[in-house]
């Protein structure tokens, strides 16, 4: 899928200039999202969500339940969205694949050996394939941050795109692991060659490095997926995973993904948060904005 | 090469679903008056024309006060009164009256709201410019200056640093308040007294500093605040009691003033009009540069002295960042000023709106080619679509002219030497702006840009530490930094 047209020198792709991009972010976070626009913002953000779980000790019992409350986020206010997506480790994938059919949740899997990345071509291609082969209808994989810190840029290119080829239907998600790139000019740098090398998603992290998702980080994502946009005519979507845990912060991510991209990304097909414990904090905001009132955490089930 | 990708016909559309609800700023805490007098010898005093005029909010035409008209004879009693005051204001020890000024900068924190709240109501700006720059700024200039009333003779060593006595200033409409702050500040650091007239469009903020100055405890008559139009800004600059003259306006009054006061032992500087240039190179960071291309012509609805309003861009980049140009300004929001989320608020005045129009007109009768954004603008009050005008030349009037409205021209060129020639083909030199990844291009391009400030990959950006003012037709003297200091001082 990637562009027709002639790719270009991932040496010398656009530069970014940091203190310009926080200067706009800190523009993005005065916004103020009031009334139903808050209460729109709040089901859309909900519907955005990658409800993840990614931990070593993950059973299959915790995968049951967290897929369940995916499709009844909290049955006590009617209307309520699902999220876009659970996000899992391959070895969950059946589980979670089984936990929610007809929901229209779907289902997407971590690959090419998660979070590192530090492991053979053959090997992620057979962690991708597994991970297909049980039902996951989207693929996180990481990008080869120790090659692509070299200068290595083909590698990355080619590594993405045989990727690409194995997922066929199901959508590609590139994670960069941003905290490892220590440059905004090397985000812009990854994005530009993910996208051109396929990825259907961009997504700044995998939860597992601090810094994970920042606002800055996403923001130099869009701009290369708005650039991307203007020279491929082909949309590609944003991930921000890591770090994002209060509907507040999110409704600016929200306010920034409108005011760079438009209406067109603003929903699940473009737009996702890799986020696990975000979910409760806008269910949370949803009954204040409903009942008048903030409730008890305790009224909001832990999955 | 990576810049010059070919360009499709992907379009953006920011017109979404999910639009953001009104966020009206509380201004249920404010008190105003119906009537404001002048403030002369620390206490509120009839005119003695016995004459007021209204002011009014330019976002719905409604008039919020009455404010008083200063004659010849009221500004006398002004400058008696400071002339009176500078007696024992100028023998106040540099450490008593760094005190006062320090309270009043604090006092201005404390009561910022308000403050931010009546600046937008009287002047149009959005209340996220009055809240986020205009006031605190304001604050920090008192706070700078304070800190430099009893450091005068280490500023200045060897030279006795002395107060030149009374000064009259004239402040103009687009920053009421923080251009007070600018101008009270140093004067009264540096030992003077003051005679100040704002605009008469916008003199609410300064008389509700006059309000917070007599509520500090500042002796009577160190500061007066005289409002009224152009007679009463005469009135000032041909009073033969004053020492010097501070004025910020357009270039053509700043020339009378200066005509008027030759002859007299009268100091002067002006900060005048402006038309900056703007210019991206093709290595720049180029959504960086058009965000700092959009706050350098939309900040404060472009009623701005240095504005970046001509904008150079380097041929190869040109399409390019038009296009994200036009994309970025269909996001901003015109509209009512004290909504939170308004990007561009009411254009000052009537007549100021006229003369914007009137350029937008000019603009299109000599074939550059316009573009607004597809914003919904209220349908009363005075406001005005974010414009450009693509394929500008040099010689035409909105190139030459400055409109004081959100009106950018859009110039493209090919080497540094053309783009030098151009931006300073202009009779005014006041700010430019440089986009570009290359450090040495820049330290080239401030050495030849004849303009007072020279920003960097970077627009807008004001400091009280940092000296502002022009070269040229932009006028002369410093304000801010230790520059700002020296006129109010014999040395």
């Amino acid at each position: 899928m990637a562009a027709k047209s002639i790719l270009p020198d991932f040496r010398i792709t656009p530069t970014i200039d940091q203190v310009g991009i926080e200067e706009r972010v800190a523009r993005f976070t005065t916004r103020s999202i009031k009334k139903e626009s808050k209460m729109q913002g709040l089901k859309m953000i909900l519907n955005m969500i990658d409800l993840t779980t990614l931990e070593g000790k993950d059973t299959e019992g915790k995968v049951k339940q967290m897929c369940y409350k995916a499709v009844h986020m909290h049955d006590v206010i009617p209307d309520l969205p699902t999220v876009a997506a659970v996000c899992v480790y391959p070895s969950m994938v059946k589980t979670a694949k089984e936990s929610l059919i007809g929901s229209g949740v779907k289902v997407a899997s971590v690959s090419t050996a998660f979070p590192s990345g530090q492991s053979t071509h053959e090997i992620k291609i057979l962690d991708t394939k597994f991970a297909l082969e049980n039902g996951a209808d989207e693929i996180d994989m990481v990008i080869s941050r120790g090659e692509f810190l070299k200068g290595n840029y083909n590698f990355v290119f080619d590594e993405i795109a045989a990727i690409k080829d194995v997922c066929g239907k199901a959508r590609l998600k590139v994670i960069f692991e941003t905290g490892e790139l220590s440059t905004l000019d090397n985000v812009r740098k990854a994005s530009d060659i993910a996208m051109y090398a396929g990825a259907d998603f961009i997504k700044t992290s995998t939860g597992k490095i601090s810094p994970a998702a920042t606002m800055p980080v996403t923001l130099v994502m869009l701009e290369a997926i708005r650039d991307y946009y203007y020279a491929t005519n082909r949309m590609v979507g944003m991930k921000p995973a890591g770090g994002i845990s209060t509907s507040k912060l999110a409704m600016q991510y929200l306010v920034m993904l409108r005011e760079t991209l438009g209406g067109a990304w603003l929903s699940n097909e473009w737009f996702r948060f890799g986020a696990s414990s975000l979910a409760n904090d806008v269910l949370m905001q949803i009954a204040k904005q409903t009942t008048g009132v903030y409730q008890s955490s305790d009224y909001f089930s832990k999955d | 090469m990576s810049k010059k990708k070919e360009i499709t016909k992907a379009k953006l559309d920011f017109k979404t679903d999910w639009a953001y609800a009104s966020a009206p700023e509380d201004s249920g805490h404010i008190s105003l008056k119906k009537q404001y007098d002048l403030f002369i010898n620390g206490e509120f005093v009839k005119p003695n024309s016995k004459k007021y005029f209204a002011t009014y909010n330019p976002a719905t035409d409604q008039k919020i006060a009455e404010v008083a008209e200063a004659d010849e004879k009221d500004v006398d009693k002004a400058v008696k009164a400071a002339r009176k005051a500078f007696e024992k204001w100028s023998k106040l020890s540099g450490k008593e009256r760094g005190k006062y000024i320090f309270r009043i900068a604090r006092l201005m924190q404390e009561r910022a709201r308000e403050f931010a709240v009546i600046e937008t109501m009287d002047g149009g700006k959005s209340i996220r410019e009055s809240r986020d720059i205009d006031v605190p700024l304001a604050a920090n200039h008192f706070f700078y200056n304070a800190g430099w009333a009893d450091k005068l003779e280490y500023a200045f060593p060897n030279r006795n640093p002395k107060p030149l006595g009374v000064v009259g200033q004239i402040i103009p409409w687009n920053f009421p308040l923080l251009m007070a702050a600018w101008k009270i500040a140093p004067a009264l650091a540096a030992g003077n007294t003051v005679v100040l007239k704002p605009a008469e469009t916008t003199s609410l903020t300064a008389l509700k500093l006059a309000e917070l100055i007599r509520d500090s405890g500042l002796p009577n008559g160190v500061v007066n605040i005289v409002t009224g139009a152009g007679k009463t800004g005469a009135a000032i600059v041909n009073h033969p009691d004053i020492n010097k003259i501070a004025f910020t306006g357009s270039t053509d009054v700043g020339k009378l003033i200066q005509r008027s006061i030759s002859g007299t032992n009268k100091k002067l500087t002006l900060e005048l009009g402006g038309k900056a240039a703007n210019i991206i190179f093709a290595d720049a960071a180029i959504d960086q540069a058009v965000e700092g291309v959009v706050n350098g012509i939309f900040f404060n609805q472009g009623h701005v002295c240095c504005a970046g309003s001509r904008l150079f861009v380097q041929e190869s980049v040109a399409d390019i960042v038009i296009r994200k140009l036009k994309d970025r300004m269909e996001t901003l929001i015109v509209g009512d000023p004290m909504d939170k989320n308004t990007d561009i608020g009411a254009i000052n005045s009537k007549e100021q709106l006229l003369k914007i129009n009137e350029y937008i007109k000019i603009g299109k009768n000599e074939g550059a080619e316009i573009y607004q954004s597809s914003c919904a603008i209220p349908s009363k009050g005075n406001f005005c679509r974010p414009t450009l005008f693509l394929n500008a030349s040099q010689s035409h009037r909105i190139v030459q002219e400055e409109i004081f409205g959100p009106v950018l021209t859009v110039q493209t060129f090919r080497t540094i030497e053309e783009v030098i020639e151009k931006a300073n083909n202009i009779p005014y030199g006041l700010s430019a702006g440089v986009w570009t990844d290359k450090g040495s291009k820049i330290f080239n391009l401030t050495n030849k840009l004849r303009a007072g400030v020279v920003w960097a990959n970077t627009y807008n950006k004001f400091d009280p530490a940092s000296p502002f003012g022009g070269y040229k037709e932009s006028g002369f003297g410093r304000e801010g930094g230790l520059h700002g200091l020296m006129p109010y001082l014999n040395l």
